[in-house]
C-alpha cells in the first residue's frame, strides 16, 4: 500500500482507496481482518486519527464492518459495492480527463477512440 | 490526558518584544506541529511553557494550574530541548536511570529497545555521542518518558535519513499505544506534515496560524497557467503569494475550491492542483 503524500487528494480518502484496491486484489478477503488504525499509521508513517478516519469512511459505505476489541473486517458484498462505486468515478476521473488531455494536445475524438480500440486489441 | 492554556503571554527582551500576546490552547492527545522561521522564537514559547523562562506578562496553565514554580504541574511535561543538558561524562545509560527518577512512569524496556533499534551504545558516555546520537539519546529518553505532554525541539538534528525515517514510525506507535499531547518544533516540514494533526505557525512573535493539517491543505491550492489569464482567474481572490517564469504564473490562493472555479479554470486553460504544507508555510512566512 503506497500513499502520494504529494497528491493534492486528502491523506484519509487515498487511505481508503488504497484499502479499497487491496480489497478488489483480493489482498484483502471478504470477512477478512484488515489492518489496524495503528498497524497502517505506523506502517505509512501517518496521523492514528488520519488513519482512523480512512477506516472510519470504509465503515460508514458498509465496506468494512468493526467487530468490538477485535478489529476491522471486510463486509460480505463490499467487492461489488466497490466496482459498483469505481464505476460511477470512472467518467470524471478518467473519461474526461482524456478528453481534457486530448483536447489540450489537439488529438481529436475519432483518433481517441481509434486509440482505444488499439489499446483493447494489444 | 492534559490541556495547555497560554493566556496573553507576552516576553520581552529588553527592547524586543519576542512574544507578543499569544493566546494559545493545546488539546490533549493531538500531535501539533509547531512552525516558524528561524528567530521566530519557537523555542521561546517552549521555553515559557515548561517554565524554564519566565513571561512578561499573561500566564500558562496546564490542566487548570498555573505553571510558575509548579513542579506538579511541571512533571507533566517532558521537554527534549535542543541543547543537551545531561552532564557531559554521564554515560547513556545512567541517563535513562536517572529520567526515571523524574519521570516514575518512564518505561526502561522500551528505552532499551530503542537504543539497540537505533544503534545506540548505552556504555558511552554524553560527550562522546556524535551530534546525530545525541539527539537520539533526548529523543529516546523523550519517547520512553510517558510524560503526558511531551515537547520535541528539533528532534531529528544530525539524523540521517533512516534514522529520521524511524523516529517518525516510533513517534507515531508509541502515540497509539499510550495518546499523549505531543509538540514537534521543527524545520523538516515535509517530512513530518502527514505525522502531524494540527500546525502552530508562529511569526515575529505572533501566532499566525492554528489549524488542523487536513482542513488547511483543503482550503488552500495552486492555479497555473498563462499569465494574464491566471490574473483573470485570481480576481478578488485571497492569494498568499506567486511566482512568474517568463508568461507563466503560478499563484497560490487561500480559498476552498469551489466547482465555479474548476469550471473556470478549465474555460481558462489553466491548472489547479494542491499545495503541500511546505509550500504554504514559506508563502505564509516569506517577507
Amino acid at each position: 500500500m503506497r500513499l502520494n503524500f504529494a497528491s493534492d487528494k486528502p491523506i484519509y480518502l487515498q487511505l481508503a482507496e488504497a484499502i479499497e484496491d487491496d480489497i478488489l486484489k483480493g489482498i484483502f478477503e471478504e470477512n477478512g481482518q484488515v489492518a489496524s488504525t495503528t498497524e497502517l499509521a505506523v506502517s505509512l508513517r501517518i496521523n492514528p486519527a488520519t488513519a482512523g478516519k480512512g477506516l472510519n469512511l470504509l465503515v460508514d459505505e458498509g465496506i468494512l464492518f468493526k467487530k468490538r476489541g477485535v478489529g476491522m473486517f471486510v463486509a460480505v458484498g463490499a467487492r461489488e459495492m466497490i466496482l459498483q462505486k469505481r464505476k460511477e468515478t470512472f467518467y470524471q476521473d478518467y473519461v474526461m480527463k482524456l478528453l481534457d488531455e486530448a483536447s489540450k494536445i489537439n488529438i481529436p475524438i475519432e483518433e481517441v477512440i481509434a486509440m482505444i480500440e488499439r489499446g483493447r486489441v494489444s | 490526558m492534559s490541556t495547555i492554556e497560554i493566556k496573553g503571554i507576552c516576553k520581552r527582551y529588553g527592547s524586543t518584544l519576542a512574544l507578543d500576546n499569544v493566546d494559545l490552547t493545546l488539546e490533549p492527545n493531538r500531535i501539533y506541529g509547531l512552525l516558524g522561521r528561524n528567530g521566530a522564537d519557537k523555542t521561546t514559547l517552549l521555553n515559557l511553557i515548561t517554565n524554564k523562562i519566565f513571561p512578561t506578562q499573561g500566564e500558562i496553565v496546564i490542566d487548570g494550574a498555573n505553571v510558575l514554580e509548579n513542579d506538579q504541574a511541571l512533571s507533566k511535561i517532558f521537554y527534549m530541548m535542543e541543547a543537551s543538558l545531561y552532564p557531559s561524562s554521564l554515560r547513556v545509560k545512567e541517563a535513562f536511570r536517572w529520567s526515571k527518577e523524574f519521570y516514575p512512569d518512564f518505561d526502561m524496556n522500551y528505552a532499551l529497545n530503542l537504543s539497540e533499534k537505533f544503534g545506540l551504545n548505552m556504555n558511552k558516555r554524553v560527550k562522546e555521542l556524535s551530534t546525530g546520537y545525541g539527539s537520539i539519546m533526548k529523543a529516546i529518553i523523550a519517547l520512553a518518558s510517558n510524560a503526558s505532554i511531551v515537547i520535541f525541539d528539533e528532534p531529528v538534528l544530525g539524523l540521517d535519513a533512516n534514522h529520521r525515517e524511524m523516529f517518525y514510525r516510533e513517534l507515531v506507535a508509541s502515540y497509539s499505544l499510550r495518546p499523549k499531547t505531543i509538540i514537534i518544533s521543527t524545520h523538516l516540514i515535509e517530512e513530518i506534515s502527514e505525522v502531524l494533526e494540527e500546525v502552530i505557525i508562529i511569526k515575529d512573535g505572533r501566532i499566525i496560524l492554528k489549524q488542523p493539517v487536513e482542513d488547511l491543505l483543503s482550503q488552500a491550492y495552486t492555479v497555473s497557467g498563462e499569465a494574464a489569464q491566471v490574473e483573470r482567474f485570481i480576481e478578488g481572490k485571497r492569494c498568499v503569494s506567486g511566482e512568474t517564469l517568463g508568461k507563466f504564473r503560478a499563484v497560490t490562493v487561500m480559498e476552498c475550491l469551489q466547482n465555479t472555479d474548476r469550471a473556470l479554470a478549465r474555460e481558462l486553460e489553466l491548472d489547479l492542483s494542491g499545495v503541500e504544507l511546505q509550500k504554504l508555510f514559506i508563502s505564509l512566512t516569506n517577507s
